[in-house]
This record gives C-alpha cells, structure tokens and sequence, in this order.
C-alpha cells in the first residue's frame, strides 16, 4: 500500500500502513519528491516570496532615505489608479490588439504549417522561432530602422495615401509610424507573434486530417468545415495561444518605451518610473503592480470561462 | 453469367446506377487507377478487392470526390459528377477510421449532415437512425468512449442518415477484431438489405467481399483483374492472380495436347490432366490447370480413385493439420516451381475419414470438371503472397 501510493507521488500514510507491510516493501520511492525539489525552491524564493514581498509593500509609507514602514495604507491603490488609470486602458488596449493581430495573422500561418507543411513542417516551425535567438532588445530597435521616415514602409504608406487615415484615428502621428501607437502594436505584435503559433501549431497538428475530408463528404464547405470541425478541435490552442500573447503583452513596455511616444506610456513603464524616480513610489509602484495581476487574472478567468469550457474536448 | 448486382425489381439501368467511364489517376508518375471503366447498378452490393496499394481506395475517393480523376468521367445515373466538389455529391462515405468528430457527441455526429443540408425534424431521424444501429442509447456518449464496433456503427449511421445515392465503406471493418469483423459484416449485409442503397465497399479481405458482395470486382495494379459474383470468381478464375488472391488454388502449368468435344487434355510433365472446354481461357499451347484445395482428395493408391479422375503421383504428406470441420493437408509434390506448385493444398471434410499423417505417400484426385484452365503464359504465383497479407 504504502509504496503503491509513493509511487503514485502522493505522500503515503506512514504508521499504520507501515506496520502491515512486510519490511522490504516499506522503502519509499523518493524519486518524485527529488525531481519536484529544485522547481518547488525556486518557485518559492522567485515567485511565491516575491508576491508577497509585492502585496506587502501595496500597503506601506515611506521614502527610499527613511525606509518604509507597514502602514496598510489602502489609500495607495486609490492613488495608483487615480494617477495612471489612462496607463492601464492602454496597457490592456495594446494587448489586446496584440493579440488579435497574432491571433489573425499565426492562425492562418499554424494551419498552413500543420496541414500542409508535410515533410517541412519541422523546419517551418523552427523558423517561426529562430527569430526569439537575437536578443529581444535589438529585434525592437531593428523595428525602429523599420520604421523609420525614410524607410519602405512609411514610404509604401504614405504614397498609398493610408497615413493620412491612420494619423487621424490615432494610430500614426503625422506622416510618421516611429513613435506611434501603430508602431508600439507593431512591435509587440512581431514579438509576441511566436507565442501564439505555437500552442495553435500543436493543437492543430493534432488534428486528424481525415477530419476535413470526413466534413467535405458531410456537405461542409472548406470554410464550413473549418468552422464546424477545425475551430472547436483547435480551440485548446487558440486560448493557450491567446493567453501565453496576452499576459506578458499587458505588462510589456518595451516595445512602448523604444518605439512609442510620450502618449503611448503604459502601464510598465508608469511601474517602472514611480519605482525607480519617485524616492516614495515604491508602495504605488507595488500597489500598481498588484491591480495590474489582479485585472490580468480576473480577464483571464472570465476568458476562459467564456471560452475555455463548452467546445474543448 | 448474369451478374448477381442486379437487383429484382429494380428497373434495368436505373437512375441510380453508378458509372465510371475510363477513370485514370496519377500521382506524379505513378499510376494508381488505370482506365477502369465499371457499372454498378442502383441497390447492390459492390465490393473493391485487391491488396494494397491496388487502386481500390483512389477509386473510391475519386467516387466521394476526395480524388480528381486525372482522366475519366464519373456518373451518377444521368448526371456527371466528375467536377463536383465532394460536399456537392449525393454520396457519403464510411471512413476506414470512421474520421468522427472528437468534439461532437454520437447524436451530434449523426445530425451533422442533416444540420448542414437544413433538414428538419432532425431529431426524429438522428433517433430512427440510431435505432437502425442500436445505438439509441448512447447518444450523448463521445465517440471516444465508444469501443472500435460501436464507433464503425455510427460512422455507418453517419453517412447513412443521409441517403446517399452510394455509401461507400473504404475498409470500415479493418480495425476490428475477427469475431466483431464477422458480425459487421452481417449486420452491414441486413442494413444494406433494409435501406435498399448502392454499397461499395472496399476491402483486402476476400472472405469479407464474398460475404457481403453481390458483385465483387478485383483489382490489381490499378487495373480490374475480373468482375463477376463471389461464386463466378472463385470458380472461374480468369487469371493466376484472382486463382491465388481469392481463396487458395492448386496450379499446375502444362501443355494442350489434344481437343475431344468438350474436353481439353493436357500433358504436364508426363501427366494427363482433363478439363472442360467450357472452363478454359485457352484451348492451345501452354495451359495453366489449377483445382481448388476442397475438390481435391487423397488416395493411398490407384484402387481407392473412380475411374476418369485427374490424378497427381509421387505426392508426400508434409503437413496436417486437424481443424475440426476439415483437415487440411499440405502434399509435397515432385517437381520444382516451373511446373506448378510445389506444395498443393488438400481439405478433406472430416466425415470420419482417415487422417494420413506427414512423410505419407499419398495420390491426389478430383474430377475433371473440378479443373479449371487458365492461360500459360501468366506467373503461377501471381496474387499468392498478398493474400496471407490479406489474411493477417
């Protein structure tokens, strides 16, 4: 019984199923519990006291030159969200335009890979991810070369007459892309880009192709197959792909600090300025940090609620 | 020589008949199907048989639609259906994996060709058609907890429910075990009999095809060998590759040596083999005459054989084996493969007769009519080794 359940990975109930069992039988398996080790120490010490720490600096007073003290000063959050709520409508507007853009553009790209990519499936996947080995840094500067006044796209843009329409709903400003929120989306979207395809890429490679045939022979169109049989097989892949585009773009400032202006700043960065410029921003850069978790994690749950539970297998 | 396919009371050339007229596929350079041209008349049982990578499967998919003929044109009754896009056709297919759709429950599965065609009373049907499979049951099950039986009959109900001119079943009996197969094959039979629908049916299993066929066509390196009944094509073989491939054959190669009326004789390597005219594909030069195991029997000398049997000497017992309802000898014959088998097959029905066991010279008889004549110039064992393929 008792090394049964050791291998199963569950503790074992020591003294009274130790005693029944004959003694060569009652060494336990250790393994699990060694390999689990080093992960359960790290997510301790990297993430568990460091939401702590976070939480608990939400609610301090105090300046960098005479410390802080645990005040539960419930006010920062209000002076947070005061002060940056336009930072958060952009930080989770940027995201999410993110991440419809992925969306479009790596599902189509996945399809193709998995359905037709036969024999080179393998090298077109990895060439979706070679990108990721340039540092993530010098990628975004290339995007400021990109898009830069006299480089092709703005040049294609402008004598296609689009610029004019993107400046005067927001996106562009004047007759440049740099320094813009179409440009800060950009980035964030070719960035991000990788992180869709992949779970798209697995769950329809899963797919069984006879899948499609079996629909054409049921009167669907191509596009109603698609619908009726692709979509609701892939949808494991669409929210994994969503969520891993999502989360690390709502709290991205990168991509705004090196290719937006001073009206594209998002939450990230209003973090990262009250932190590191405001000798005593360090509670609102904390209770910031932790509305930006929370909001994150309530959109998340209500996505995968909606999403997640009526067509997955 | 009638065929079997048409069925009584249906008119004579229906509109449902199926037709492909000199259908060729390629892939690249390889020839798949080539220029097959076929009847099969609205309410029968058409069984595809062939090995591997024959052909049979490409002529299916070429019927659904899956496939473009690289030459050929399809019909459907009056109508050609040659370029119509395979959701466009009046014919649905039961997948060799069943193909159903993971996500949908059985119920579901069944109403998706009706739901897409905008059918109404979709219930009423999907429940009659589970009914027809016995399935009622488990409709809100998913089809992965189904066993293999159970998910090949809502594959079945799938494509059935929605009364296709032709249901074609690329090998839907293949993944499952032998007592599961014989039963589907039954059951598949009486609906077939029940909904009156064209059926065909592609399979590698030749007691499968002579179970369910009406009309059974072999196919052979994208070619069709011969068409006829399961009983015309185990009797009258027309070539080496249909003598081995379906059933077992014993052949024997030789040389005519005289017509008499309706009697051909031949000589092989001293022997003097008789068979009916009416039998044999050539009447001159090298012959092929080939027997089936079950018409032969053993005889321990001349004494025990009815006068005017065909008879084969110098014969050993090399192996026996008891199955009960016969017993099935393997007779060791004096020649090598340039003459005909060298190894023939023997089953004696057990009714009580003696059972001669290994390293027993025996004598192999039948009656001449049993014999059957093919031409001489084609290899002896051609379609041999792909039926225990197909047998496995």
């Amino acid at each position: 019984m008792s090394a049964q359940t050791a291998n199963l990975g569950v503790p074992p109930a020591p003294a009274a199923a130790a005693e029944s069992e004959p003694p060569r039988r009652r060494r336990r398996n250790h393994l699990p519990y060694l390999l689990l080790a080093p992960t359960l120490l790290w997510l301790v010490v990297f993430f568990v006291v460091p939401i702590f720490t976070s939480v608990s600096a939400s609610v301090q007073e105090g300046s960098l030159d005479q410390g802080y003290a645990l005040t539960w000063r419930w006010a920062n959050f209000a002076d947070g969200w005061n002060q940056y709520n336009g930072q958060f409508g952009r930080s989770l507007l940027f995201a999410f335009l993110c991440t419809v853009f992925c969306l479009l553009m790596g599902y189509p790209l996945a399809y193709f890979i998995a359905f037709k990519g036969g024999r080179w499936k393998t090298l077109l996947m990895a060439l979706v991810i070679v990108p990721s080995f340039t540092s993530f840094l010098i990628r975004t500067i290339a995007w400021k070369t990109i898009l830069s006044d006299n480089g092709v796209i703005v040049h294609a843009l402008s004598s296609l007459h689009i610029l004019g329409f993107t400046s005067a709903i927001g996106f562009t400003v004047g007759n440049h892309v740099l320094a813009s929120p179409a440009a800060v989306v950009c980035g964030m979207v070719y960035n991000f880009l990788p992180f869709t395809v992949l779970p798209l890429y697995t769950s329809l490679e899963k797919i069984d192709p006879r899948l499609h045939e079996a629909g054409a022979d049921l009167y669907c169109s191509p596009l109603a197959t698609w619908r009726r049989v692709t979509l609701p097989l892939s949808m494991p892949g669409v929210v994994g792909g969503t969520l891993l585009t999502f989360i690390p773009a709502v709290g991205d400032y990168v991509n705004a600090q090196l290719l937006g202006n001073p009206n594209t700043i998002v939450i990230g960065q209003s973090i990262e300025h009250e932190f590191l410029q405001d000798s005593t921003g360090y509670p609102i850069a904390s209770a910031l940090s932790v509305i930006l978790m929370a909001a994150t994690l309530a959109i998340v749950l209500v996505y995968v609620k909606k999403a997640g539970t009526e067509d997955l297998l | 020589m009638v065929s079997r396919a048409a069925v009584p009371g249906e008119s004579p050339g229906a509109d449902g008949d199926l037709r492909l007229e000199r259908v060729t596929k390629r892939f690249g350079s390889f020839t798949a199907v080539d220029d097959i041209s076929l009847s099969i008349p609205q309410g029968s049982f058409f069984a595809l048989l062939g090995a591997s990578g024959c052909g049979k499967t490409t002529t299916l998919r070429m019927v659904s639609g899956l496939e473009d003929p690289t030459q050929g044109r399809i019909y459907l009754g009056q109508r050609e259906v040659t370029d119509l896009k395979p959701y466009k056709r009046p014919v649905n297919t039961v997948f060799q994996n069943y193909a159903l759709f993971p996500h949908l429950d059985i119920f579901e599965n069944v109403a998706f060709g009706l739901r897409r065609r905008g059918v109404k009373d979709v219930r009423g049907q999907v429940e009659q058609m589970l009914e027809l499979v016995e399935l009622g049951h488990l409709a809100r099950r998913k089809p992965a907890q189904l066993s293999g039986g159970q998910q090949q009959r809502v594959a079945v109900a799938r494509a059935l429910i929605n009364q296709p001119q032709v249901l074609l079943l690329d090998e839907p009996l293949g993944a499952l075990d032998l007592k599961l197969r014989r039963q589907m094959q039954i059951e598949l039979k009486r609906i077939q009999t029940e909904v009156g629908l064209t059926f065909v049916h592609v399979t590698h299993d030749q007691e499968e095809a002579m179970t369910m066929a009406d009309t059974i066509a072999v196919m052979n390196a994208g070619r069709i060998e011969q068409l006829g009944s399961p009983a015309q094509l185990y009797e009258n073989p027309a070539s080496t590759f249909v003598a081995n491939f379906l059933g077992q054959s014993n052949l024997i190669s030789g040389e005519v040596t005289g017509k008499d009326g309706d009697v051909i004789t031949l000589d092989a390597q001293g022997r003097r083999l008789t068979l009916p005219v009416a039998r044999a594909r050539v009447e001159a030069g090298r012959i092929i005459a080939g027997v089936r195991p079950e018409k032969v029997s053993l005889a321990l000398d001349e004494s025990a054989i009815p006068a005017g049997h065909n008879v084969l000497t110098g014969g050993v017992v090399s192996d026996a084996s008891f199955i009960g309802v016969s017993t099935q000898y393997l007779v060791k014959m004096p020649w090598g493969p340039e003459v005909g088998c060298e190894e023939m097959s023997v089953f004696e029905q057990n009714t009580g007769r003696e059972i001669h066991r290994p390293g027993t010279p025996v004598l192999l008889h039948w009656h001449p009519a049993q014999t059957f004549g093919l031409d001489g110039s084609q290899d002896l064992d051609a379609g041999a080794d792909l039926d225990d393929e197909a047998a496995a």
